[in-house]
């Protein structure tokens, strides 16, 4: 097999990777906070969350790269402070990746914690645990299957990603190119036979992802009946 | 103040099925006594005892056991359940579905003792469960489970919301012997909420009746509930549930507290003030009971 080849999975491994385990270190004490307060404007948040799952990826891609611009503040500290770039680079993917798959990892998570009995959170605190140990030890256990759906979920829709990763990475090869973008540029350089092992390998994973997440939910849903 | 006295004023504006609702309560309770709180759904007893557990806060008011203050609105004291020694059973029992029995009952133990966990299934009857999760059990056994569970970190007070309602009659009896148990057991102070009239005869030292978010009565259940001017030699309690106008009379039908079903006459001065649900006293003034084998 080739070596770009390679290195083009690597990169788009290692993006969905590192997107979901960050969103799954944010996404817990945000999903937590979502599913158990009640404020006004806690609508407001939930439809920010929501936001990538209907805004264009270009939009967001936009956005983003107005962000990174050393011509605008955030830009401009990163650069004076750090020295970092993030426009064209894996590390301001990474960030915008994390950041349009944020839905995908809170909502159900945040589902998940709503539908559990509030019984089961009191319970453990007149036995005397605190907040984070019922957390972990009480509440997250009883989440599995929309834990599961979560981390495939997002695992999934970051692999799947074309646009925003086009506009904040720009195609750079061993850098910014992952395979949903190798994808077209095969197909522009006539290469059908590479964009075709893209595209196989890309359609298995996605479906075996899924196939996960029915079969996780289905004996979630059997065993409930009982 | 005396160490074994506890002391409750506490007041909250509730919203119940039959519109908003004044809890008021103000009540003084003795260490190591068994109350009941005793009353109609939506009156406020399962709010007064989450107030007493520290799930929910009062408006206003204090709460203080012996010589420590649960709660104080003033002073903006406000102990967390898990800082106050309680064990608390739920009337859907709230087991843990992902562990099993043992690991139910252990969860609640800050150092882990597993000869006292192993004690405690013994004790309430479910050895045999010890190592299944508890979905597919029951009602009477979770609610086993759920006893034992609450015990396991040995709390001073004992806490529970209407935890036999929802089973039979005949659970119901074996149950209630676990809870006089568990309370003499562990001498704790206890206060269990029920609208059960059985309940409170076989259990409570002390009844605190609530209507409306008040305390309407309180005392011994003797003197709240049987009318000592009565110098009937059987008497029963339970509720109308029927009342059928016949001729002359009226045939009502009573439930009792063990589920018996006995219909009485009653003439229509005597039935003035009942209506089906009431609860009622049936005595019997002339005869000798007779008393047979079944």
């Amino acid at each position: 097999m080739d070596a770009v080849f390679i290195e083009t999975l690597w990169i788009t491994a290692k993006l969905a990777i590192l997107t979901t385990l960050t969103l799954l270190i944010l996404g817990m004490p945000f999903s937590y906070f979502l599913a158990y307060s009640h404020f006004r404007l806690k609508p407001v948040i939930e439809a920010i969350v929501s936001m990538p799952l209907v805004l264009p990826p270009s939009v967001i891609g936009y956005y983003m790269l107005v962000a990174y611009s050393p011509k605008y503040w955030f830009g401009d500290m990163l650069q004076k402070i750090f020295n970092i770039r993030l426009a064209f680079s894996f590390e301001g993917v990474l960030i915008a990746s994390v950041i349009f798959s944020l839905p995908f990892m809170v909502q159900p998570l945040q589902n998940g914690l709503s539908a559990l009995p509030l019984n089961l959170r009191e319970a453990s605190y007149t036995l005397g645990k605190t907040k984070t140990i019922t957390f972990f030890k009480v509440l997250l256990p009883n989440i599995k299957p929309s834990l599961i759906t979560a981390i495939a979920l997002t695992f999934a829709h970051c692999i799947g990603e074309f646009g925003i990763v086009l506009m904040v990475g720009g195609n750079m090869p061993g850098e910014t190119r992952v395979a949903s973008i190798a994808i077209y540029d095969e197909i522009q350089s006539l290469n059908f036979n590479t964009a075709n092992k893209y595209a196989f390998i890309l359609f298995l994973i996605s479906f075996v992802m899924l196939i996960l997440i029915y079969t996780v939910n289905k004996k979630h849903d059997t065993w409930k009946m009982i | 103040m005396e160490n074994d006295i506890i002391k409750i004023d506490v007041q909250k504006e509730l919203l119940s099925a039959n519109g908003r609702l004044n809890l008021h309560i103000n009540a003084t309770l003795k260490k190591g006594e068994l109350t009941v709180l005793f009353g109609d759904s939506g009156a406020g007893k399962t709010t007064l005892l989450r107030m007493v557990s520290g799930l929910t806060a009062p408006d206003k008011g204090y709460i203080k056991v012996g010589n420590s203050v649960w709660f104080d609105e003033k002073t903006n004291i406000n102990l967390p359940p898990q800082k106050r020694n309680i064990g608390y059973v739920f009337q859907d029992y709230a087991l843990f579905p992902n562990m099993t029995v043992f690991e139910n009952i252990a969860f609640g133990q800050k150092e882990k003792n597993y000869k006292y966990v192993s004690e405690l299934i013994e004790r309430f009857g479910i050895s045999e469960f010890t190592n299944q999760k508890p979905v597919k059990l029951s009602g009477g056994q979770k609610q086993r489970i759920a006893l034992a569970r609450s015990l396991a970190r040995k709390p001073d007070f004992l806490l529970l919301d209407e935890p036999l309602s929802a089973l039979d009659s005949n659970i119901r009896i074996s149950l209630q012997d676990e809870i006089l148990k568990a309370h003499q057991f562990g001498n704790l102070t206890t206060l269990l909420v029920s609208h059960d009239l059985t309940e409170v005869f076989r259990l409570a030292q002390n009844v605190l009746k609530i209507e409306n978010g008040k305390i309407t009565r309180s005392g011994k259940p003797g003197k709240l509930f049987i009318n000592n001017q009565i110098s009937g030699k059987v008497q029963l309690t339970g509720s109308v549930i029927r009342i059928e106008k016949q001729d002359t009379f009226y045939l009502l039908t009573v439930v009792t507290g063990m589920n018996q079903i006995i219909k009485v006459t009653a003439f229509p001065n005597d039935i003035k003030d009942l209506y089906e649900g009431a609860q009622v006293v049936v005595f019997s003034k002339a005869l000798n009971p007779i008393i047979m084998k079944l």
